[in-house]
Protein backbone atom coordinates (compact mmCIF):
# COMPACT_ATOMS: atom_id res chain seq x y z
CA UNK A 1 0.00 0.00 0.00
CA UNK A 2 1.03 3.58 -0.68
CA UNK A 3 1.18 6.21 1.45
CA UNK A 4 2.48 8.62 -0.43
CA UNK A 5 0.72 12.28 -1.01
CA UNK A 6 -0.30 13.06 -4.75
CA UNK A 7 1.84 16.16 -5.80
CA UNK A 8 -0.88 18.29 -7.75
CA UNK A 9 0.38 20.52 -10.54
CA UNK A 10 -0.88 24.34 -10.06
CA UNK A 11 -1.20 26.16 -13.23
CA UNK A 12 0.46 29.51 -13.38
CA UNK A 13 1.10 32.21 -15.60
CA UNK A 14 4.02 32.97 -18.07
CA UNK A 15 5.38 36.08 -17.60
CA UNK A 16 8.75 37.25 -18.04
CA UNK A 17 10.40 34.32 -17.91
CA UNK A 18 8.67 33.39 -14.74
CA UNK A 19 5.28 31.79 -13.59
CA UNK A 20 3.79 34.17 -11.69
CA UNK A 21 0.01 33.30 -10.01
CA UNK A 22 -1.86 36.16 -11.26
CA UNK A 23 -1.99 38.84 -9.22
CA UNK A 24 -5.88 39.19 -8.76
CA UNK A 25 -5.51 35.73 -7.15
CA UNK A 26 -8.54 34.82 -8.94
CA UNK A 27 -8.82 31.06 -10.78
CA UNK A 28 -11.15 29.41 -12.43
CA UNK A 29 -12.30 26.17 -13.47
CA UNK A 30 -11.30 23.48 -16.15
CA UNK A 31 -12.99 20.08 -16.47
CA UNK A 32 -12.49 17.62 -18.71
CA UNK A 33 -15.19 16.73 -21.94
CA UNK A 34 -16.80 14.75 -19.66
CA UNK A 35 -17.24 17.44 -16.88
CA UNK A 36 -14.89 16.06 -14.02
CA UNK A 37 -13.13 18.44 -12.39
CA UNK A 38 -9.16 18.72 -13.60
CA UNK A 39 -7.35 21.91 -12.70
CA UNK A 40 -7.79 25.49 -11.27
CA UNK A 41 -5.74 27.87 -13.43
CA UNK A 42 -5.51 31.51 -13.12
CA UNK A 43 -8.12 34.29 -14.41
CA UNK A 44 -5.30 36.76 -15.98
CA UNK A 45 -6.56 40.49 -15.11
CA UNK A 46 -5.70 43.37 -16.78
CA UNK A 47 -2.77 43.94 -14.35
CA UNK A 48 -1.01 41.12 -15.28
CA UNK A 49 -1.60 41.67 -18.79
CA UNK A 50 -0.12 45.28 -18.07
CA UNK A 51 2.98 43.57 -16.42
CA UNK A 52 3.32 41.31 -19.22
CA UNK A 53 3.25 44.21 -21.96
CA UNK A 54 6.01 45.90 -19.65
CA UNK A 55 8.18 42.54 -19.77
CA UNK A 56 7.60 42.22 -23.78
CA UNK A 57 8.37 45.56 -24.86
CA UNK A 58 11.92 45.45 -22.57
CA UNK A 59 12.76 42.27 -24.43
CA UNK A 60 11.84 43.13 -28.19
CA UNK A 61 15.34 45.13 -28.43
CA UNK A 62 17.35 42.26 -27.61
CA UNK A 63 15.46 39.91 -29.35
CA UNK A 64 14.83 41.92 -33.07
CA UNK A 65 18.94 42.22 -32.74
CA UNK A 66 19.20 38.48 -32.27
CA UNK A 67 20.68 37.02 -35.88
CA UNK A 68 18.32 35.08 -37.71
CA UNK A 69 20.34 32.52 -37.20
CA UNK A 70 20.32 32.52 -33.27
CA UNK A 71 16.43 32.91 -33.63
CA UNK A 72 16.73 29.88 -35.96
CA UNK A 73 18.25 28.01 -33.27
CA UNK A 74 16.39 29.02 -30.38
CA UNK A 75 12.74 27.92 -32.15
CA UNK A 76 14.21 24.72 -33.42
CA UNK A 77 15.38 23.90 -29.67
CA UNK A 78 11.98 24.91 -28.92
CA UNK A 79 10.64 22.03 -31.28
CA UNK A 80 13.49 19.64 -29.55
CA UNK A 81 12.09 20.42 -26.23
CA UNK A 82 8.59 20.04 -26.99
CA UNK A 83 10.02 16.34 -28.39
CA UNK A 84 11.09 14.91 -25.65
CA UNK A 85 7.94 15.68 -23.56
CA UNK A 86 5.30 14.32 -25.88
CA UNK A 87 3.59 11.93 -23.35
CA UNK A 88 3.18 14.54 -20.91
CA UNK A 89 0.93 16.62 -23.82
CA UNK A 90 -0.41 13.47 -25.26
CA UNK A 91 -1.79 12.91 -22.22
CA UNK A 92 -3.11 16.84 -20.84
CA UNK A 93 -4.84 17.07 -24.50
CA UNK A 94 -6.34 13.24 -24.17
CA UNK A 95 -7.18 14.27 -20.45
CA UNK A 96 -8.94 18.07 -21.28
CA UNK A 97 -10.33 17.48 -24.89
CA UNK A 98 -11.43 13.94 -24.02
CA UNK A 99 -10.23 13.06 -28.24
CA UNK A 100 -8.32 9.75 -28.97
CA UNK A 101 -4.56 8.82 -27.82
CA UNK A 102 -3.90 8.84 -31.56
CA UNK A 103 -5.28 12.13 -32.46
CA UNK A 104 -4.02 13.69 -29.57
CA UNK A 105 -0.56 12.18 -30.68
CA UNK A 106 -0.93 14.06 -34.47
CA UNK A 107 -1.61 16.68 -32.60
CA UNK A 108 1.97 17.19 -30.69
CA UNK A 109 3.99 15.47 -34.00
CA UNK A 110 1.75 18.28 -36.45
CA UNK A 111 3.26 20.73 -33.37
CA UNK A 112 6.91 19.97 -33.21
CA UNK A 113 6.97 20.04 -37.15
CA UNK A 114 5.11 23.20 -37.03
CA UNK A 115 7.87 24.92 -34.50
CA UNK A 116 10.83 23.31 -37.23
CA UNK A 117 8.84 24.75 -40.22
CA UNK A 118 9.05 28.17 -38.22
CA UNK A 119 12.40 27.60 -37.14
CA UNK A 120 13.64 27.44 -40.86
CA UNK A 121 11.62 31.22 -41.90
CA UNK A 122 14.02 33.02 -39.53
CA UNK A 123 16.47 33.55 -42.08
CA UNK A 124 14.41 32.72 -45.17
CA UNK A 125 11.39 35.88 -44.97
CA UNK A 126 13.52 38.91 -45.44
CA UNK A 127 15.15 36.95 -49.30
CA UNK A 128 11.22 36.25 -49.51
CA UNK A 129 9.25 39.44 -49.14
CA UNK A 130 12.98 41.90 -49.55
CA UNK A 131 13.89 44.01 -52.40
CA UNK A 132 16.18 45.40 -54.62
CA UNK A 133 13.75 48.46 -55.71
CA UNK A 134 14.68 50.61 -59.30
CA UNK A 135 15.40 54.09 -58.69
CA UNK A 136 16.28 56.26 -61.03
CA UNK A 137 19.80 57.80 -59.75
CA UNK A 138 22.65 56.49 -58.24
CA UNK A 139 21.67 54.80 -55.39
CA UNK A 140 20.87 51.07 -54.27
CA UNK A 141 17.52 50.83 -52.57
CA UNK A 142 16.34 48.27 -50.46
CA UNK A 143 13.40 46.97 -48.84
CA UNK A 144 13.58 44.95 -46.25
CA UNK A 145 10.65 43.48 -43.50
CA UNK A 146 11.90 44.76 -39.90
CA UNK A 147 10.13 43.69 -36.60
CA UNK A 148 6.78 45.44 -35.64
CA UNK A 149 7.16 45.56 -31.95
CA UNK A 150 5.07 44.45 -29.22
CA UNK A 151 2.43 42.02 -30.70
CA UNK A 152 -0.85 40.50 -28.11
CA UNK A 153 -2.63 37.25 -29.36
CA UNK A 154 -5.53 35.65 -28.78
CA UNK A 155 -4.94 31.44 -29.42
CA UNK A 156 -7.85 29.43 -30.69
CA UNK A 157 -9.92 27.08 -28.36
CA UNK A 158 -8.97 24.22 -30.36
CA UNK A 159 -6.24 23.12 -31.07
CA UNK A 160 -5.01 24.00 -28.24
CA UNK A 161 -1.63 23.09 -28.53
CA UNK A 162 -1.00 23.32 -32.20
CA UNK A 163 -2.88 26.65 -32.02
CA UNK A 164 -0.93 28.17 -29.49
CA UNK A 165 2.18 27.38 -31.19
CA UNK A 166 0.67 29.33 -34.91
CA UNK A 167 -0.09 32.42 -32.44
CA UNK A 168 3.01 32.44 -30.86
CA UNK A 169 5.80 31.16 -33.61
CA UNK A 170 5.15 33.45 -36.41
CA UNK A 171 5.23 36.44 -34.60
CA UNK A 172 8.31 36.11 -32.79
CA UNK A 173 10.06 34.47 -35.89
CA UNK A 174 9.57 38.71 -37.27
CA UNK A 175 11.75 39.90 -34.28
CA UNK A 176 8.61 40.41 -32.28
CA UNK A 177 7.86 39.75 -28.68
CA UNK A 178 4.59 38.61 -28.27
CA UNK A 179 1.65 37.99 -25.32
CA UNK A 180 -0.33 34.95 -25.93
CA UNK A 181 -3.94 34.36 -24.09
CA UNK A 182 -4.26 30.50 -24.25
CA UNK A 183 -7.06 28.15 -25.20
CA UNK A 184 -9.98 28.72 -22.28
CA UNK A 185 -11.27 25.57 -22.18
CA UNK A 186 -7.93 23.91 -22.64
CA UNK A 187 -4.97 25.74 -21.39
CA UNK A 188 -3.36 22.83 -19.55
CA UNK A 189 -1.18 22.18 -22.78
CA UNK A 190 -0.26 26.19 -22.70
CA UNK A 191 0.92 25.76 -19.44
CA UNK A 192 2.94 23.24 -20.34
CA UNK A 193 4.38 24.56 -23.47
CA UNK A 194 5.57 27.64 -21.22
CA UNK A 195 7.48 25.30 -19.51
CA UNK A 196 9.13 23.88 -22.45
CA UNK A 197 9.35 27.55 -23.48
CA UNK A 198 11.27 28.43 -20.33
CA UNK A 199 13.68 25.36 -20.80
CA UNK A 200 14.32 26.73 -24.36
CA UNK A 201 16.75 29.30 -24.53
CA UNK A 202 13.85 32.05 -25.25
CA UNK A 203 15.12 35.27 -23.34
CA UNK A 204 12.67 36.44 -20.68
CA UNK A 205 10.23 38.37 -22.01
CA UNK A 206 10.12 37.44 -25.68
CA UNK A 207 6.82 34.84 -25.07
CA UNK A 208 4.87 35.58 -22.16
CA UNK A 209 1.72 33.22 -21.70
CA UNK A 210 -2.02 33.89 -19.90
CA UNK A 211 -4.82 32.11 -19.03
CA UNK A 212 -8.48 33.69 -18.66
CA UNK A 213 -11.29 34.50 -20.58
CA UNK A 214 -10.98 35.53 -23.65
CA UNK A 215 -14.77 38.76 -23.52
CA UNK A 216 -12.40 39.94 -20.73
CA UNK A 217 -8.71 39.99 -22.10
CA UNK A 218 -9.24 40.72 -25.67
CA UNK A 219 -10.83 44.40 -25.28
CA UNK A 220 -7.38 45.08 -23.36
CA UNK A 221 -5.38 44.09 -25.38
CA UNK A 222 -6.91 45.96 -28.05
CA UNK A 223 -6.87 49.27 -26.16
CA UNK A 224 -3.20 49.15 -24.28
CA UNK A 225 -0.97 51.93 -26.28
CA UNK A 226 1.82 49.73 -26.01
CA UNK A 227 0.70 47.27 -28.37
CA UNK A 228 1.56 47.47 -31.58
CA UNK A 229 0.08 44.12 -32.71
CA UNK A 230 -2.80 41.61 -32.54
CA UNK A 231 -3.85 38.67 -33.73
CA UNK A 232 -7.72 37.56 -32.87
CA UNK A 233 -7.62 34.42 -35.34
CA UNK A 234 -8.70 32.99 -31.87
CA UNK A 235 -11.84 34.80 -31.72
CA UNK A 236 -15.36 34.53 -33.09
CA UNK A 237 -15.52 36.43 -36.45
CA UNK A 238 -18.72 38.31 -34.94
CA UNK A 239 -16.09 39.98 -32.25
CA UNK A 240 -13.54 41.38 -34.79
CA UNK A 241 -15.18 44.57 -35.75
CA UNK A 242 -15.81 46.00 -32.40
CA UNK A 243 -12.30 44.82 -31.38
CA UNK A 244 -10.86 46.92 -34.76
CA UNK A 245 -12.49 49.84 -33.26
CA UNK A 246 -10.64 49.56 -29.98
CA UNK A 247 -7.87 49.62 -31.63
CA UNK A 248 -7.79 52.17 -33.93
CA UNK A 249 -7.12 54.48 -31.11
CA UNK A 250 -2.88 53.74 -31.61
CA UNK A 251 -3.62 52.32 -34.73
CA UNK A 252 -2.72 48.57 -33.97
CA UNK A 253 -2.34 46.62 -36.65
CA UNK A 254 -5.14 43.65 -36.35
CA UNK A 255 -5.45 40.46 -38.31
CA UNK A 256 -6.52 37.47 -38.28
CA UNK A 257 -5.02 33.71 -39.77
CA UNK A 258 -7.05 30.33 -40.53
CA UNK A 259 -3.83 28.66 -41.40
CA UNK A 260 -0.06 28.32 -40.96
CA UNK A 261 1.28 30.53 -43.90
CA UNK A 262 4.37 33.28 -44.28
CA UNK A 263 1.60 35.93 -44.60
CA UNK A 264 1.28 34.99 -41.23
CA UNK A 265 5.23 36.34 -40.42
CA UNK A 266 4.73 39.55 -42.50
CA UNK A 267 1.52 40.56 -41.39
CA UNK A 268 3.62 41.72 -37.95
CA UNK A 269 6.39 43.20 -39.81
CA UNK A 270 7.44 46.54 -41.51
CA UNK A 271 9.01 47.35 -44.55
CA UNK A 272 11.94 49.69 -44.08
CA UNK A 273 13.51 51.12 -47.38
CA UNK A 274 17.03 52.06 -46.92
CA UNK A 275 19.18 54.82 -49.91
CA UNK A 276 22.31 53.70 -50.32
CA UNK A 277 24.91 55.65 -52.91
CA UNK A 278 26.74 53.74 -55.87
CA UNK A 279 30.30 55.12 -56.51
CA UNK A 280 30.55 59.10 -56.75
CA UNK B 1 28.68 81.15 13.33
CA UNK B 2 25.18 78.32 13.73
CA UNK B 3 21.53 78.08 13.45
CA UNK B 4 18.64 78.12 15.72
CA UNK B 5 21.10 78.21 18.91
CA UNK B 6 21.55 74.23 19.22
CA UNK B 7 25.09 74.30 18.95
CA UNK B 8 27.48 77.29 19.72
CA UNK B 9 30.21 75.83 16.96
CA UNK B 10 32.75 74.44 18.95
CA UNK B 11 33.37 70.42 18.32
CA UNK B 12 32.73 69.95 22.34
CA UNK B 13 28.88 71.17 22.31
CA UNK B 14 28.34 69.75 19.00
CA UNK B 15 29.07 66.17 20.50
CA UNK B 16 26.87 66.98 23.05
CA UNK B 17 23.95 68.04 20.95
CA UNK B 18 24.89 64.59 18.59
CA UNK B 19 24.82 62.15 21.58
CA UNK B 20 21.80 63.75 22.87
CA UNK B 21 19.63 61.57 19.95
CA UNK B 22 19.37 57.55 20.53
CA UNK B 23 19.88 55.27 17.75
CA UNK B 24 18.03 54.05 15.41
CA UNK B 25 15.82 50.84 15.88
CA UNK B 26 17.00 49.44 12.47
CA UNK B 27 14.32 46.04 12.43
CA UNK B 28 11.43 48.87 13.26
CA UNK B 29 12.17 51.04 10.66
CA UNK B 30 12.77 48.39 8.10
CA UNK B 31 9.26 46.96 9.37
CA UNK B 32 7.44 50.78 9.96
CA UNK B 33 8.39 51.55 6.06
CA UNK B 34 7.12 48.16 4.69
CA UNK B 35 3.56 48.54 6.25
CA UNK B 36 3.80 51.89 4.72
CA UNK B 37 4.69 50.51 1.40
CA UNK B 38 1.39 48.31 1.04
CA UNK B 39 -1.05 51.27 1.46
CA UNK B 40 -3.90 51.20 -1.08
CA UNK B 41 -4.33 54.32 -2.81
CA UNK B 42 -8.04 55.22 -4.26
CA UNK B 43 -8.06 56.58 -8.08
CA UNK B 44 -8.82 59.89 -6.81
CA UNK B 45 -6.41 59.94 -4.35
CA UNK B 46 -3.91 58.67 -7.34
CA UNK B 47 -5.17 61.86 -9.40
CA UNK B 48 -3.76 63.85 -6.80
CA UNK B 49 -0.75 62.09 -5.60
CA UNK B 50 0.39 61.76 -9.41
CA UNK B 51 -0.57 65.67 -9.86
CA UNK B 52 1.51 66.51 -6.57
CA UNK B 53 4.42 63.76 -7.04
CA UNK B 54 5.23 65.61 -10.49
CA UNK B 55 5.08 69.45 -9.12
CA UNK B 56 7.61 67.56 -6.63
CA UNK B 57 9.63 66.13 -9.02
CA UNK B 58 13.64 68.35 -9.59
CA UNK B 59 14.40 66.78 -13.00
CA UNK B 60 17.54 65.98 -13.06
CA UNK B 61 20.11 65.24 -15.77
CA UNK B 62 23.53 64.80 -14.21
CA UNK B 63 25.66 62.86 -16.87
CA UNK B 64 28.93 63.73 -18.23
CA UNK B 65 27.70 63.86 -21.98
CA UNK B 66 25.36 66.71 -21.07
CA UNK B 67 25.37 69.25 -23.54
CA UNK B 68 23.08 72.82 -24.12
CA UNK B 69 20.58 71.26 -25.85
CA UNK B 70 19.77 68.77 -23.94
CA UNK B 71 19.37 70.86 -20.72
CA UNK B 72 17.56 73.24 -22.64
CA UNK B 73 14.98 70.22 -24.06
CA UNK B 74 14.81 69.19 -19.91
CA UNK B 75 13.48 72.36 -19.10
CA UNK B 76 11.51 72.66 -21.65
CA UNK B 77 9.91 69.35 -20.09
CA UNK B 78 10.16 70.59 -16.84
CA UNK B 79 7.48 74.24 -17.65
CA UNK B 80 5.22 72.15 -19.83
CA UNK B 81 5.79 68.09 -18.91
CA UNK B 82 3.14 66.96 -21.15
CA UNK B 83 2.59 69.29 -24.09
CA UNK B 84 -0.49 67.50 -24.96
CA UNK B 85 -1.97 68.65 -21.85
CA UNK B 86 -1.64 72.18 -20.26
CA UNK B 87 -3.47 71.15 -16.76
CA UNK B 88 -0.26 68.72 -15.65
CA UNK B 89 1.92 71.06 -13.36
CA UNK B 90 5.39 72.43 -13.72
CA UNK B 91 8.17 70.24 -11.82
CA UNK B 92 9.44 71.69 -8.79
CA UNK B 93 13.01 72.71 -10.21
CA UNK B 94 15.72 71.68 -13.22
CA UNK B 95 19.02 69.78 -11.17
CA UNK B 96 21.90 70.25 -13.47
CA UNK B 97 25.52 70.38 -13.05
CA UNK B 98 27.04 73.76 -12.38
CA UNK B 99 28.31 74.76 -15.92
CA UNK B 100 24.64 74.71 -17.02
CA UNK B 101 23.25 76.24 -14.72
CA UNK B 102 23.42 80.03 -16.81
CA UNK B 103 22.03 77.61 -19.68
CA UNK B 104 19.27 76.42 -18.12
CA UNK B 105 18.12 79.47 -15.94
CA UNK B 106 18.04 81.29 -19.68
CA UNK B 107 16.00 78.99 -21.45
CA UNK B 108 13.45 78.91 -18.75
CA UNK B 109 13.34 82.47 -18.59
CA UNK B 110 12.85 82.83 -22.22
CA UNK B 111 10.38 80.18 -22.88
CA UNK B 112 7.87 81.31 -19.41
CA UNK B 113 9.69 79.28 -17.01
CA UNK B 114 10.17 81.67 -14.35
CA UNK B 115 8.61 79.57 -11.52
CA UNK B 116 10.58 76.74 -12.28
CA UNK B 117 13.87 76.94 -10.33
CA UNK B 118 17.27 76.03 -11.07
CA UNK B 119 19.81 73.36 -8.26
CA UNK B 120 22.96 72.93 -8.89
CA UNK B 121 24.77 70.11 -7.60
CA UNK B 122 28.13 71.55 -5.73
CA UNK B 123 31.09 71.30 -3.69
CA UNK B 124 32.47 68.89 -5.75
CA UNK B 125 29.34 67.00 -6.68
CA UNK B 126 29.40 63.89 -6.04
CA UNK B 127 32.45 62.53 -3.94
CA UNK B 128 32.86 65.87 -2.35
CA UNK B 129 36.86 65.50 -2.50
CA UNK B 130 38.02 69.21 -3.12
CA UNK B 131 39.38 71.46 -0.73
CA UNK B 132 37.06 73.89 0.76
CA UNK B 133 37.97 77.25 -0.85
CA UNK B 134 37.46 75.19 -4.19
CA UNK B 135 33.89 73.92 -3.38
CA UNK B 136 33.07 77.99 -1.73
CA UNK B 137 34.12 78.80 -5.55
CA UNK B 138 32.13 76.12 -6.62
CA UNK B 139 28.79 77.60 -4.75
CA UNK B 140 29.68 81.14 -5.67
CA UNK B 141 29.27 80.40 -9.02
CA UNK B 142 26.45 78.43 -9.40
CA UNK B 143 24.98 81.13 -7.50
CA UNK B 144 26.37 84.05 -9.92
CA UNK B 145 25.04 82.05 -12.74
CA UNK B 146 21.02 82.42 -11.44
CA UNK B 147 20.73 78.91 -9.30
CA UNK B 148 17.75 79.16 -6.73
CA UNK B 149 19.26 75.89 -4.93
CA UNK B 150 22.45 74.44 -3.92
CA UNK B 151 22.47 70.60 -4.01
CA UNK B 152 25.99 70.37 -1.72
CA UNK B 153 27.24 66.68 -0.35
CA UNK B 154 29.22 66.55 2.77
CA UNK B 155 32.38 65.12 3.42
CA UNK B 156 31.94 61.49 3.78
CA UNK B 157 35.54 60.37 4.92
CA UNK B 158 35.20 63.28 7.49
CA UNK B 159 32.00 62.27 8.74
CA UNK B 160 32.60 58.43 8.69
CA UNK B 161 35.75 59.10 10.78
CA UNK B 162 34.22 60.96 13.41
CA UNK B 163 35.22 64.49 12.13
CA UNK B 164 31.76 65.79 13.12
CA UNK B 165 32.93 69.25 13.58
CA UNK B 166 34.37 69.66 9.90
CA UNK B 167 31.19 68.41 8.28
CA UNK B 168 29.30 70.98 10.11
CA UNK B 169 31.73 73.61 9.73
CA UNK B 170 31.54 72.81 5.57
CA UNK B 171 27.54 73.07 5.78
CA UNK B 172 27.59 76.57 7.56
CA UNK B 173 30.33 77.86 4.93
CA UNK B 174 28.58 77.02 2.22
CA UNK B 175 24.90 77.99 3.77
CA UNK B 176 26.65 81.65 4.21
CA UNK B 177 27.84 81.68 0.63
CA UNK B 178 23.56 81.01 -0.42
CA UNK B 179 22.68 84.27 1.89
CA UNK B 180 19.49 84.23 0.79
CA UNK B 181 19.55 84.06 -2.72
CA UNK B 182 19.60 80.39 -2.71
CA UNK B 183 18.25 77.17 -0.43
CA UNK B 184 20.47 74.82 0.59
CA UNK B 185 20.17 70.87 0.25
CA UNK B 186 22.59 68.79 1.90
CA UNK B 187 23.13 65.82 0.29
CA UNK B 188 24.41 62.63 2.61
CA UNK B 189 24.83 59.68 0.29
CA UNK B 190 23.05 57.78 2.43
CA UNK B 191 24.59 54.20 0.78
CA UNK B 192 27.99 55.53 1.76
CA UNK B 193 26.83 56.43 5.20
CA UNK B 194 26.06 52.57 5.92
CA UNK B 195 23.98 52.96 9.13
CA UNK B 196 20.33 54.28 9.96
CA UNK B 197 22.17 55.61 13.24
CA UNK B 198 24.49 57.56 10.87
CA UNK B 199 21.97 58.82 8.50
CA UNK B 200 19.87 59.95 11.45
CA UNK B 201 22.83 62.16 13.16
CA UNK B 202 24.31 63.66 9.32
CA UNK B 203 20.33 64.87 9.74
CA UNK B 204 20.40 66.56 12.79
CA UNK B 205 23.84 67.89 11.79
CA UNK B 206 22.76 69.30 8.76
CA UNK B 207 19.87 70.27 9.73
CA UNK B 208 21.74 72.71 13.06
CA UNK B 209 24.13 73.80 10.45
CA UNK B 210 21.87 75.86 8.11
CA UNK B 211 20.33 72.85 5.94
CA UNK B 212 16.64 74.11 3.99
CA UNK B 213 16.87 70.61 2.67
CA UNK B 214 18.33 67.15 3.73
CA UNK B 215 18.67 64.91 0.34
CA UNK B 216 19.39 61.32 0.66
CA UNK B 217 21.85 60.34 -2.64
CA UNK B 218 23.50 61.89 -5.18
CA UNK B 219 22.32 59.34 -7.30
CA UNK B 220 25.35 58.10 -8.39
CA UNK B 221 25.84 55.45 -5.54
CA UNK B 222 23.54 52.12 -4.73
CA UNK B 223 21.41 51.96 -2.62
CA UNK B 224 19.87 55.82 -2.59
CA UNK B 225 16.59 56.80 -1.41
CA UNK B 226 15.32 53.76 -0.01
CA UNK B 227 12.38 53.66 2.09
CA UNK B 228 13.33 53.25 5.27
CA UNK B 229 16.14 55.75 5.10
CA UNK B 230 13.34 57.83 4.05
CA UNK B 231 11.37 57.68 6.68
CA UNK B 232 14.64 58.12 9.08
CA UNK B 233 14.92 61.50 7.85
CA UNK B 234 10.90 62.24 7.71
CA UNK B 235 11.23 61.53 11.75
CA UNK B 236 14.54 63.98 12.15
CA UNK B 237 12.76 66.92 10.40
CA UNK B 238 9.31 66.24 12.02
CA UNK B 239 11.28 65.89 15.95
CA UNK B 240 13.57 68.61 14.41
CA UNK B 241 9.81 70.75 14.30
CA UNK B 242 9.69 69.80 17.64
CA UNK B 243 12.53 71.10 18.88
CA UNK B 244 13.07 74.72 17.17
CA UNK B 245 9.51 75.17 15.53
CA UNK B 246 11.33 75.27 11.90
CA UNK B 247 9.88 72.86 9.29
CA UNK B 248 13.28 71.84 7.21
CA UNK B 249 12.48 70.02 3.54
CA UNK B 250 13.62 66.25 2.58
CA UNK B 251 14.09 64.95 -0.69
CA UNK B 252 14.79 61.72 -1.93
CA UNK B 253 17.03 60.85 -4.93
CA UNK B 254 18.18 57.92 -7.13
CA UNK B 255 16.30 55.06 -7.29
CA UNK B 256 12.65 56.39 -7.39
CA UNK B 257 11.33 55.51 -11.32
CA UNK B 258 7.90 54.70 -11.08
CA UNK B 259 4.43 56.34 -9.51
CA UNK B 260 4.14 53.36 -7.22
CA UNK B 261 7.79 54.60 -5.83
CA UNK B 262 6.69 57.99 -6.04
CA UNK B 263 3.01 57.25 -4.22
CA UNK B 264 4.85 55.53 -1.17
CA UNK B 265 7.06 58.04 -0.81
CA UNK B 266 3.99 60.51 -0.48
CA UNK B 267 2.70 58.07 2.28
CA UNK B 268 5.60 58.52 4.38
CA UNK B 269 5.76 61.79 4.28
CA UNK B 270 1.94 62.07 5.02
CA UNK B 271 2.46 59.10 7.93
CA UNK B 272 5.67 61.02 9.56
CA UNK B 273 6.44 63.70 8.96
CA UNK B 274 2.43 65.20 8.35
CA UNK B 275 0.62 67.02 5.54
CA UNK B 276 2.29 69.55 6.05
CA UNK B 277 5.09 68.73 4.36
CA UNK B 278 3.36 67.48 1.29
CA UNK B 279 3.98 70.35 -1.01
CA UNK B 280 7.14 71.41 -3.31
CA UNK B 281 8.79 73.73 -1.04
CA UNK B 282 9.23 70.87 2.17
CA UNK B 283 9.24 67.75 -0.26
CA UNK B 284 11.02 66.97 -3.30
CA UNK B 285 11.73 63.87 -5.32
CA UNK B 286 15.29 63.94 -7.79
CA UNK B 287 14.65 61.98 -10.63
CA UNK B 288 14.27 61.93 -14.50
CA UNK B 289 12.67 58.55 -15.42
CA UNK B 290 10.13 59.18 -12.68
CA UNK B 291 8.26 62.04 -14.72
CA UNK B 292 7.69 59.66 -17.70
CA UNK B 293 5.90 57.48 -15.67
CA UNK B 294 3.93 59.89 -13.74
CA UNK B 295 2.99 60.90 -17.55
CA UNK B 296 1.75 57.68 -18.83
CA UNK B 297 -0.15 57.01 -15.72
CA UNK B 298 -1.57 60.20 -15.52
CA UNK B 299 -2.87 59.59 -19.27
CA UNK B 300 -3.89 55.99 -18.24
CA UNK B 301 -5.94 57.65 -15.64
CA UNK B 302 -7.37 60.24 -17.97
CA UNK B 303 -8.29 57.49 -21.36
CA UNK B 304 -8.99 54.78 -19.39
CA UNK B 305 -6.14 52.32 -21.20
CA UNK B 306 -2.69 51.70 -20.38
CA UNK B 307 -0.57 53.99 -21.97
CA UNK B 308 3.04 53.82 -24.34
CA UNK B 309 6.49 55.08 -23.71
CA UNK B 310 6.34 56.21 -27.37
CA UNK B 311 3.72 58.92 -26.19
CA UNK B 312 6.20 60.37 -23.93
CA UNK B 313 9.41 62.40 -24.59
CA UNK B 314 12.87 60.59 -24.71
CA UNK B 315 14.95 62.72 -22.29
Amino acid sequence: MSNRIDVKKTYKLFINGAFPRTESGRTYEVKNAKGAFIAHPCLASRKDLKDAVVAARAAQAGWNKASAYNKGQILYRIAEMLEGRRAQFVDEIVNVTGVTKAKAEKEVTDSVDRLVWYAGWTDKISSLSGALNPVAGPYYNFTIPESMGVIAAIAPETPSLLGLIDAIAPIIVGGNTVIVLASTKAPLSAMSFAEVIATSDVPAGVINILTGKKDEIAPWMASHMDIDGFDISGLSAKKHAELKTVATENLKRVYSFNSADPARILAFMENKTVWHPIGL
Amino acid sequence: MSYYGLVDGTEASLKKYLASFSGVDQVGADARAAILATRSIKAASKRWAIDTAISMVDLTTLEGADTPGKVQALCSKAVRPDPTDSSVPSVGAVCVYNDMVGIARAHLDQIGGEHVGVAAVSTAFPSGRASMPVKIQDTQDAIDAGASEIDMVIDRGAFLSGRYIEVFDEIVKIREVCGNKAHLKVIFETGELVTYDNVRKASFLAMAAGAHFIKTSTGKVAPAATAPVVLVMLEAVRDFYAMTNVRIGVKPAGGIRNTKDAIKQLVLVNETAGPEWLKPSLFRIGASALLNDLLMQRMKMDDGYYASPQYVTID
